[in-house]
């Protein structure tokens, strides 16, 4: 292997649970500025909470991971999308929370431009995800985490994101996604499957973990 | 945060953001309870200040539910926590924004309302002052309650009886000063056992808000 770059994210021995019930253990992987990582595994397998885990929203019951801290941009299942709100206004607000200002951009890169100013409310459920998937763009964060990013979204727009991921990984960031497409990604495979945790009861109050 | 702030106002401000709720259920209750108590001017003017108080608590109480769940319903609240925003900010922020939607509109329409329930000359400018220094602590108390059961569907119950008991030192001593204040008595003790009240839980509320909040987003 020749010599790689510093990673962006380091997973070594990373055992998470869902419910207080381990769903898996001893994930290691690393992400390389540049790559992306698709992970896979049948429903239930644990890729959300995987990945929810390395986004910060939940403690992991065991290993460590380095460089997650305030690196990763996170999609998950739901949008975060104000109805009453306008596209242009929903972006505008996640930019201004994450401090960066080019909200033209990634309206353009989504196909966005020319509903910028019609209520979210009224965007179909294709045109709502391209939204919320604009929002990685204005976060401008280097590491992109998103679950199951290309649901309702159609051939065309499938495309465009892949696109959209590519100029991010050429900019020398990283994208982590649990997907079931294959979306002609330079980057690994990473399958969840053979790190399913053994059967075992809850034992801890994880509210306290 | 300014931004979080200048959002929820927005959504608060358009349609079925629910702006005015609080004002309109005030509204009614002072309506209401000179019909149902008979029109007499001098026992109407003897509870007024403790009916103002509790009608602008129940006021407040009826808008918490949606104070977190609507960011929780659509993800906005998941992608909050991985913003670089704290989430002490975000629910600082969230009970502001409340309280500028909810308890503040009270407190500038509590003198109209008390000419309704007959409020004695001297009593209006303790009734505002009481509900002006009582009121951010309704916010932050309920945006706690909102924080507690924000995961439950339907946690509008489980809200509303576990921040009743929280409201009653501010209910207490809120409307003592609004009576007082109308009888022409001393209010010194009363406000300041109010405002120390409403600073303390501003103070170290806002992060077992954000603890909770932690929990529940797991």
């Amino acid at each position: 292997m020749t010599d790689l770059p510093l990673p962006l994210l380091d997973v070594s021995n990373l055992a998470v649970a869902r419910g207080g019930v381990p769903v898996l253990e001893h994930v290691s992987f690393a992400l390389y500025p540049g790559r992306a990582l698709i992970l896979r595994g049948p429903n239930g397998s644990g890729k959300t909470t995987l990945l929810r885990t390395l986004a910060g929203l939940q403690p992991p019951i065991e290993g460590t991971m380095t460089g997650a801290d305030d690196q990763i941009a996170y999609a998950g299942h739901a949008d975060g999308i104000k109805p009453t709100l306008s596209v242009l206004e929903n972006l505008r607000f996640w930019a201004s929370v994450f401090a960066t200002a080019d909200v033209d951009a990634a309206l353009a890169g989504f196909d966005l431009t020319d509903l910028a100013h019609r209520g979210a409310g009224t965007l179909s459920a294709g045109q709502k995800r391209r939204l919320g998937l604009a929002r990685l763009a204005v976060t401008g964060r280097p590491i992109w985490m998103l679950d199951e990013p290309t649901v309702s979204l159609d051939a065309k727009s499938v495309a465009r994101f892949a696109d959209q991921v590519r100029a991010h990984l050429a900019g020398g960031g990283a994208a982590l996604m649990a997907t079931h497409i294959d979306l002609g990604l330079d980057g690994d495979v990473f399958d969840v499957t053979p790190c399913r945790a053994r059967p075992r009861a809850a034992t801890m109050d994880e509210a306290f973990l | 945060m300014i931004a979080l702030l200048l959002r929820d106002l927005r959504l608060s401000m358009r349609a079925g953001g629910g702006f005015g709720l609080g004002l309109a259920f005030f509204l009614i209750v002072t309506v209401l309870v000179p019909l149902s108590v008979g029109p007499e001017a001098k026992l109407l003017g003897t509870i007024a200040p403790g009916i103002l108080w509790l009608g602008a608590l129940l006021a407040c109480l009826l808008s918490l539910d949606r104070l977190l769940a609507l960011d929780w319903e659509d993800g906005t609240l998941d992608l909050l926590a991985t913003s670089p925003l704290p989430l002490e900010a975000v629910v600082s922020v969230k009970a502001l924004a409340h309280w500028i939607t909810t308890g503040l509109p009270l407190v500038l329409a509590a003198p109209v309302f008390g000419v309704l329930l007959n409020l004695a000359p001297p009593g209006y400018l303790w009734l505002v002052l009481s509900l002006m220094v009582g009121t951010p602590a309704l916010s932050v108390i309920g945006t706690f309650g909102a924080a507690l059961t924000v995961g439950l569907k339907r946690g509008g119950l489980l809200l509303s009886l576990l921040v009743l008991p929280l409201y009653v030192p501010t209910l207490v001593f809120g409307a003592e000063v609004a009576r007082r204040g109308a009888v022409g008595m001393e209010t010194t003790t009363p406000l300041l056992m109010l405002g120390g009240i409403t600073m303390g839980v501003i103070a170290l509320l806002p992060f077992a808000s954000a603890a909770v909040l932690r929990i529940n987003l797991r």
